[in-house]
């Protein structure tokens, strides 16, 4: 009998793009159900590398972390030979979420429903009843233990990092970040061992691009954040470089503290206080450290799960759990390293008051996420602008440009056909 | 059990009107609250129970508060929202020489314009409260919070 095949969900949408190129995005880029579900599938699910955690969140062999890669639930652990390993959270039988404490240690991982039981990389080991009982029941003849085991992704550790991919034809972690963006990986984890100082997790009622779309924005901050303005660390006249891969998937914002102030960019700005003093300069406690170079900032976007934050002294990881196309979980991991002193794990925790749900900098990036959903939700035929610094795509010397933003749409339309 | 009765009794009015306070929005008054030399946290319970340091916020001393007043007034762009603090009855588990430590459950309603009411966030205080010539301060005050997600953010001290 031949069946006609329904398309797919997903794959039959019309392009919402009204004209070429990609400076200006369609409100249902952010909103329609069936593009969500085929960025899921292409992108979270596909041929990209996603962020999973850290290595020593699970620093012994059956110590395991829960996690998730789009809405596919994960589960990064360590084998006996010491390797990680990330397996679906899905067990093979009837496909339970099994696992469902955040962290821990096990023996082995079972699904309570039937205890199908398995090892540390993800094989089956056993099920209750598989040759029956007296005689009766019991799993087919031809039923192998070996072609029941748990999904297991494509895991790539780079410096005490961890990715995983669902399609194992993804190219090396190397090759999917290209050599300018793996030498601002590669300044922050330089192999040397990290430390977690712990987690903070919020839920953002927007779409999840749009917090990538922030961290290649480096139009807002001197602008929105009255801190970075004032105090110099992010503003129009500093000193800074934005870079991005071939594809313009990932890119990095690098930026250096100015400690004068040019007129030029504070003229008009209203975000800037003169005269804003701390009554405890604590919070702005910069101590250089000699891994920086020059740059006093760096803000990496790896698509599409994650932004590696480097600002002064505060260092995380801050990973995007997409929940539908109007919002996100947004996990920050902070860390720092071995050889830290006791004053500096102080500085990066004090530190720590700029960023995640409640910081200074970082709590009203949440909320302007918040208002432009509201507003892409209100209106479906409105497209917003990005053409600040043109049209094209390109690296820069300057931070006065939506180029980043520019280059992740270039791709997202490519691996999207949209 | 603690019997001075006296001193229950200061201790249910430090935490009537410290709610009061910040339900009322009048933040200004906050700091009063506490020791010069406080430590105020907020910490998400997961953080807090595997005794890594992270906090959502962590600030040192009533200068420190203050400077988190001004960003919360001054520079942080966020919705506009009421708060509403429900609290349980104190347990005091501990009185020497260094205070009180006591803990009690709370639970903040966050109510923003034009939208129903919705709870924000729940956990129990963690404090030391000392006596003073001024009457009860806060020493330590670490608001450990169950809620496993924020939502969106968190602006005003809770």
């Amino acid at each position: 009998m031949n069946e006609v095949e329904a398309p797919l969900r997903g794959e039959s949408i019309q392009t919402p793009w009204t004209q070429e190129g990609s400076s200006r995005i369609p409100a249902a880029v952010y909103t329609d159900r069936d593009i969500y579900e085929r960025e899921l599938s292409r992108i979270f699910y596909g041929r990209h590398w996603s962020y999973v955690g850290l290595e020593v969140e699970v620093p012994e062999p059956g110590c395991f972390k829960r996690t998730s890669i789009g809405e596919r639930s994960v589960i990064m652990i360590r084998n006996r030979k010491g390797e990680v390993n990330v397996l679906e959270n899905r067990c093979a039988h009837r496909a339970m979420r099994f696992c469902q404490e955040r962290t821990g240690k096990v023996k082995t991982l079972v699904c309570p429903y039937h205890q199908w039981n398995y090892n540390y990389d993800g094989k089956l080991l056993g099920v209750p009843f598989k040759n029956g009982v007296k005689g009766q029941g019991g799993m087919p003849e031809d039923f192998a233990l070996e072609d029941h085991g748990l999904n297991k992704l494509a895991v790539s550790v780079r410096n005490g990092v961890v990715f995983a991919s669902f399609d194992h034809d993804v190219e090396s972690f190397e090759d999917y970040l290209g050599p300018d963006i793996l030498r601002y990986f590669d300044r922050t984890f330089d192999g040397r061992k990290l430390v977690l100082h712990g987690y903070s997790r919020q839920r953002i009622p927007g779409n999840w691009k749009l917090m990538m779309e922030n961290i290649k924005d480096p139009y807002h901050p001197g602008l929105l954040h009255t801190w970075f303005v004032t105090f110099g660390l992010w503003r129009a006249d500093n000193k800074s470089e934005l870079w991005m891969d071939d594809k313009g998937r990932h890119a990095a914002m690098v930026s250096r503290r100015s400690e004068t102030v040019d007129k030029d960019v504070t003229q008009g700005v209203t975000s800037f206080r003169e005269n804003m003093k701390l009554n405890d300069m604590r919070l702005l406690d910069i101590v250089h450290e000699p891994w920086w170079g020059s740059p006093t900032v760096c803000m990496t976007t790896l698509f599409p799960s994650v932004i590696l934050q480097q600002q002064v002294n505060s260092l995380s990881t801050r990973q995007i759990i997409p929940v539908g196309p109007d919002k996100f979980d947004f996990v920050w991991t902070h860390f720092g390293f071995e050889d830290d002193d006791e004053a500096m794990v102080e500085r990066r925790m004090r530190q720590a008051n700029l960023f995640g749900p409640a910081g200074f900098v970082s709590a009203d990036d949440g909320e302007v996420i918040e208002f432009s959903q509201e507003g892409f939700e209100q209106d479906g035929d409105f497209s917003t602008m990005c053409e600040l610094g043109g049209r094209d795509v390109e690296n820069t010397d300057h931070m006065v440009t939506e180029t980043l933003i520019r280059g992740m749409y270039r791709y997202w339309r490519e691996v999207m056909e949209l | 059990m603690i019997t001075d009765t006296n001193l229950r009794l200061e201790v249910i009015d430090l935490f009537a009107r410290y709610v009061a306070c910040l339900d009322s929005g009048n933040y200004d008054a906050w700091p009063d609250f506490f020791t010069q030399d406080c430590h105020y946290r907020v910490v998400p319970r997961e953080n807090y129970d595997a005794g890594l340091p992270l906090s959502t916020l962590s600030l040192h001393g009533v200068p420190m508060l203050r400077d988190r007043l001004y960003g919360v007034e001054s520079t942080l762009f966020h919705a506009p929202y009421y708060q509403r603090h429900i609290i349980g009855p104190t347990l005091i588990k501990e009185q020497g020489d260094d205070g009180l430590l006591t803990e009690t459950n709370y639970l903040v309603v966050r109510t923003k314009r034009d939208m129903p009411s919705e709870i924000f966030n729940t956990g129990r205080y963690v404090d030391r409260i000392v006596i003073t010539p001024q009457g009860l301060r806060f020493a330590e005050k670490a608001c450990v919070f169950d809620s496993e997600l924020i939502p969106n953010s968190l602006i005003y001290p809770i």
